[in-house]
């Protein structure tokens, strides 16, 4: 593995970037136009600066014996740097502040939800002898952030407050109630899709290797390199460093374009940090399948076709097409959606980047990625050189 | 240094089917110009890539400054230039690029690579054009940059298929002029073409094959004065066309 050559390899797929129209137009200025372009359509940049929520809250156990659990869940909600508490006292009030767009949700915590938790320490293994409430969830449905947001961060919030920590679902004696939505509306679609376009952007990679590899091959490039001291694995690393350095410009050039329109992530530093870190995992899955691609791929017009077959699910099913029901499922094959999901955790729900879920995502991207490039290096070396 | 530099022994390459290379033996010096002749599908390109690695032999051996192609590709990769009957290079770099890409395949150290580039430009007549986009360039332009980026690592062997194929007359001796300096240096050439003229006035000895088979081999004068012919064309037709006289 000598440095001089990687790095030669990668200069001469790097100018490409900038010196076909084509690689110059899907890797570089589509991502840019695609954020304008979705940002000014689906507007309203600029107003939807806030980045927490803002939660009405009625405790009806706040005068019982148990109440210091509620008390404790209130604390909770309001420590957590996503909600804005505002407290009610009277379901008609806060229903209404919700319909008319003061509020993204609304809670109410029931009457025994305290003994509900006393129960749960008193014989945690036997469910029978639980006392069982509901806590009552009501959400904006015209802020999609909030719908997506809210209950799985109330459920966090909840399992702090019984276990003193983020701990997995367990089984409890409280629920909540699956959210009643109520209309009214606060933030854009804008908001909603911006996370996306880090995904879409960067799942065009596929085509751009696919292409690439089978043009060397047919062109004989690879054949004449194979006739000098330069080993596949030298190769191989250079293409994956270079749609790795591809991929983080496009990242910057999403986020710099976004921000010039008035998008305003509702991160720091540390969750742009980690946005970069994960699109550079993703950009392994990309380089994977286009190897893939272009093992299958008699020729580089072929292996155009065959990129689609990779991008297209990953585009409707993991960036920002709106899901649900039956798709939902299917979301979770595509990695896309964990790269998305991860940006929308971080920029939508500005959610701090010791979230378990980001890293959770992060290591799912990052092992396929690995696998991906393997499986793409093996099948490439045997059916793709020829 | 090996005493030959290369040596190939019962060569024989099959396609499914097709015998390409047929049991060819060679043995090639230090300082030799040795040109490879035949009428197409004769078998020159699958020797050569034989010899460059790309390919592996069905049967026998070859081996290149001493060097077996099948059991240490890594050695013989370092110690040849080649020139490919395709020219294949990146149409999205210039033909500086190209060519120094190739230096850096071999590591040749940075300060002599550039250098060496700017002076093998120049001998070739590139000059003017040689920072232009590499798919700019006219037929013979590309011969001319592929021609030296097989020579830009200065290989001891030097495995040149059909590489003055499209170039202009004045381009032409150029190449010839280079490819005799190389020799000058003691390095070992093999060059295969159509243009009998070119083998005549370059090559120190010449094979000519045919379906795979060695049919002649000595100096273009020995060849000439064996078959009774005044120049090596008629030799070449002489040899190869017999099989189709006999056919009709
Ligand atoms: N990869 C391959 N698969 C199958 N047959 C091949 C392959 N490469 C070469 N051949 C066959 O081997 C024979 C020799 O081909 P080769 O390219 O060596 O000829 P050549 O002497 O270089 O011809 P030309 O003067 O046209 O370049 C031909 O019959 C050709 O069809
Ligand atoms: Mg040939």
């Amino acid at each position: 593995m000598n440095p001089r050559r990687i790095i030669s390899l990668v200069k001469k797929d790097l100018k490409k970037t900038h010196r076909e129209p084509a690689v110059l137009f899907l890797l570089i200025i589509f991502p840019i136009v695609l954020t304008i372009v979705f940002g000014f359509a689906f507007g309203g940049i600029g107003d939807g600066g806030t980045t927490s929520f803002d939660v009405g809250l009625l405790n009806l156990d706040a005068t019982s014996p148990q109440a210091d659990w509620s008390m404790a869940f209130v604390n909770n909600l309001t420590d957590s740097e996503v909600f804005v508490v505002y407290a009610y006292d009277d379901n008609a009030t806060g229903q209404s502040a919700l319909l008319q767009g003061n509020l993204d949700a609304f809670i109410v915590i029931p009457e025994g939800f305290g003994d509900s938790i006393a129960s749960y320490y008193g014989s945690p293994i036997d469910p029978s002898s639980w006392t069982n409430t509901t806590i009552g969830l009501y959400v904006d449905s015209g802020s999609m952030m909030a719908v997506s947001a809210v209950p799985p961060l109330v459920q966090q919030v909840l399992m702090k407050t019984v276990f003193g920590s983020d701990a997995m679902t367990l089984n409890l004696p409280i629920e909540i109630s699956s959210p009643a939505l109520v209309k009214s509306s606060t933030f854009s679609q804008w908001d909603f899709m911006a996370p996306g376009i880090f995904a879409f952007a960067s799942i065009f990679l596929t085509m751009i290797v696919a292409q690439s590899m089978t043009y060397e091959r047919d062109e004989g490039l690879l054949k004449r390199l194979r006739t000098t001291p330069v080993s596949s694995a030298e190769y191989m690393v250079s293409q994956t460093l270079t749609y790795m350095i591809i991929a983080s410009v496009q990242v910057a050039l999403v986020l710099a374009s976004s921000f010039a329109i008035g998008y305003r992530p509702a991160t720091g530093p540390a969750g742009i940090a980690f946005t970069f870190v994960i699109a550079l995992a993703f950009s392994l899955v990309a380089v994977g399948f286009g190897l893939i691609a272009a093992s299958i791929s008699k020729s580089a017009e072929v292996s155009t076709g065959v990129s689609f077959a990779f991008i297209m699910p990953q585009m409707f099913f993991g960036t920002f097409m709106p899901l649900g029901g039956a798709t939902e499922v299917i979301a979770k094959f595509m990695p896309s959606k964990y790269l998305t999901d991860t940006v929308t955790t971080l920029f939508l729900r500005g959610a701090p980047i010791t979230t378990p879920v980001i890293w959770t995502n992060l290591a799912i991207v990052s092992i396929l990625g690995v696998l991906l490039v393997a499986v793409g290096i093996v099948l490439f070396e045997k059916f793709g050189s020829r | 240094m090996s005493e030959s530099a290369i040596t190939i022994t019962n060569l024989t390459k099959r396609f499914n089917g097709i015998t390409a290379v047929d049991n060819l033996s060679l043995e090639i010096g230090w300082g030799e110009l040795f040109g490879i002749l035949g009428p197409n599908g004769a078998g020159k390109s699958t020797t050569v890539n034989i010899l460059n690695t790309l390919l592996e032999p069905t049967e026998g051996s070859a081996t290149l400054d001493g060097h077996d192609v099948v059991f240490d590709p890594e050695h013989v990769r370092k110690v040849i230039g080649v020139c490919p009957q395709e020219p294949a290079f990146y149409p999205h770099l210039t033909g500086r690029e190209n060519i120094t890409l190739m230096g850096d395949m071999h590591l040749v150290p940075k300060d002599v690579l550039e250098s060496r580039v700017s002076s093998m430009v120049e001998r070739i007549g590139m000059e003017t054009d040689i920072d232009r986009l590499a798919k700019e360039y006219s037929g013979g332009m590309i011969r001319r940059v592929s021609m030296l980026m097989a020579l830009v690592n200065d290989p001891k062997i030097a495995l040149l298929d059909e590489p003055t194929v499209a170039m202009d007359p004045k381009s032409r001796r150029a190449v010839w002029d280079y490819i005799r300096e190389l020799r000058m240096q003691g390095k070992a050439i093999i060059l295969t073409t159509h243009y009998m003229e070119e083998a005549q006035e370059l090559c120190d000895r010449v094979a000519i094959i045919d379906e795979g088979k060695l049919i002649a081999l000595g100096s273009p004068t020995d060849l000439m004065e064996t078959h009774q012919s005044k120049n090596l064309e008629e030799v070449f037709l002489k040899l190869t066309g017999k099989k189709l006289r006999e056919e009709t």
